[in-house]
């Protein structure tokens, strides 16, 4: 097991994630083979777009199956935007969508506010992360709090539990969380690849954890 | 709170090299493109624009080496603009390493193809690059290929038409206002912003650091600049500002004579440029201090 696999269901700029990781020193291979998802040692699930496309998509290339094994043998895993969405148990954008069920949670509409806060959706741009708990040994560790990430997102995240949330983000009227943790399976909103030296650090955490 | 307002350097590039034109025209050199795509990315820019200067002219679209080697290096948000025409050209791009790519003549071409882009790669990567050019009558109109030939169309109806086709964002240059260093122009960025659902960034005219929040203020959610930043970086320290005289408009490669006339006539009587140039950060301190939320302010 010497890659951690990016999987490639047919969403997203994948190149993207790549270099980020190669830059902080992973090996990483992009693949849709759940037999190298297999025999890697952890797992990004990228993505933009939509929940219902995403879902579809890894289903169409059997990619369910694999993913919530490898959760249950205990493999790190990073959704991120999307990916981190599809980790949750459902979302209700375009309808109502199964997620992968490896974290308690659903998917939900950012509320884009009345008259006095109105803000555009999507949120496309910079905002900052705030502690939920403390990050210490996390995936965010060594991350300053209030750090600036590229967020481009409609929806965001309602973790079950509260301990599941590391940090939030306020946007206009929404206070959403940021970043999920659960022992092994971990999810940015954010695209770590695109948020300069501080997304870097978020990445290189998580190749740590593997 | 609202997401931070976007500092954006715009890179004009033609083959491997950093240009600044006037008004789209007479372009001069100025360095390597990376040279300068990585000094931004040291001082905080909060996303990059590569805009391929001849790429429309010449059907050709030669960046991808560029590219590349930005976005192994580089990780923030980059956009690429330049003679996307078709699908396979996005595709292109986005493999290269582009995050975003920005269209102008390809979609007035095609307008379908914005919407057939938007949904095979996401809106959130497809950006409509409206140059507008002012009219008179104070209408303004959509141009095509870097400033040289005007459509006919009115800027307001290609903005409902491209957020109908869904594009993620507008990327908005007044080309009258273009490498000016006279502002930004405020009320074509109010009429846009108006009724624009998805962000607004406004490119074309900043030549001093106030000329970034009146931007802001007048609606823009992003503010990219290129003349202001390029010339902080390629000039010496102790020049305090860049001025053109019209002898130094023609230095560079030739481009067609098809609108030179603003080089004898003049835009508005003014035929002096004066661009104060700005550092991000500089720009970053003034949008704060002028109520703006940016990130990542450094403490000097």
């Amino acid at each position: 097991m010497t890659h951690i696999a990016i999987v490639d269901y047919d969403v997203g700029n994948l190149l993207s994630v790549q270099r980020a990781l190669f830059a902080v020193q992973a090996d990483c291979v992009i693949t849709s083979d759940p037999e190298v998802i297999d025999s890697a040692y952890a797992i990004v699930l990228p993505g933009v777009g939509a929940f219902g496309t995403g879902t579809q998509n890894l289903k169409r290339r059997g990619l369910v199956a694999p993913l919530q094994h490898a959760a249950e043998q205990g493999k790190p895993i990073l959704g991120i935007c999307l990916g981190m969405q599809l980790l949750m148990d459902d979302s209700e954008e375009f309808g109502h969508w199964p997620g992968l069920g490896l974290l308690p949670g659903h998917v939900v509409r950012l509320d884009g506010g009345a008259e006095t806060c109105r803000v555009k959706i999507p949120q496309i741009g910079w905002n900052q992360i705030a502690p939920k708990r403390d990050w210490t040994g996390t995936l965010l560790d060594g991350v300053d709090e209030g750090s600036f990430m590229y967020f481009v997102h409609s929806f965001c995240v309602d973790p079950a539990n509260d301990a599941d949330c590391l940090a939030t983000c306020d946007y206009g009227q929404n206070r959403f969380c940021a970043v999920v943790s659960r022992q092994n399976v971990m999810g940015c909103q954010f695209h770590p690849e695109k948020s300069g030296e501080a997304g870097l650090q978020v990445l290189k955490n998580f190749v740590e954890k593997a | 709170m609202k997401t931070t307002v976007r500092v954006i350097p715009r890179l004009d590039i033609k083959g491997p090299n950093l240009i600044k034109g006037i008004q789209f025209d007479g372009h001069r050199v100025l360095g390597t493109a990376e040279q300068f795509a990585d000094y931004y990315y040291r001082e905080g820019a909060d996303e990059l624009i590569y805009q391929d200067a001849v790429a429309s002219l010449y059907r050709r679209n030669s960046l991808f080496d560029i590219i590349r080697r930005t976005a192994a290096r580089i990780f923030v948000p980059l956009t690429v603009a330049g003679g996307i025409r078709t699908i396979d050209d996005v595709r292109d791009i986005l493999r290269a390493g582009a995050d975003k790519v920005a269209i102008n003549s390809g979609a007035v071409e095609n307008p379908q193809m914005l919407r057939d882009a938007a949904q095979a790669f996401g809106s959130q990567c497809i950006v409509s690059s409206i140059e507008a050019f002012r009219q008179k009558n104070g209408h303004y109109e959509v141009w095509v290929d870097y400033g040289r030939e005007a459509t006919g169309i009115d800027v307001v109806e290609w903005v409902h038409r491209v957020i109908d086709l869904g594009v993620g964002e507008i990327m908005l240059t007044a080309i009258n206002r273009e490498g000016m260093g006279s502002g930004y122009d405020l009320e074509l960025i109010e009429r846009v912003a108006e009724i624009s659902p998805v962000p607004v960034i406004a490119c074309g005219g900043a030549g001093t650091l106030a000329h970034f929040s009146a931007a802001v203020n007048a609606g823009a959610d992003a503010v990219a600049a290129a003349s202001a930043f390029h010339y902080n970086y390629a000039v010496p320290v102790n020049k305090p500002f860049m001025s053109y005289g019209e002898a130094r408009l023609r230095m560079g490669e030739h481009i067609d004579s098809g609108n030179i006339d603003f080089l004898n006539n003049g835009y508005g009587k003014q035929r002096a440029i004066t661009v104060t140039p700005a550092s991000i950060q500089d720009v970053k301190k003034h949008l704060e201090r002028a109520g703006i939320p940016v990130r990542g302010l450094r403490s000097s």
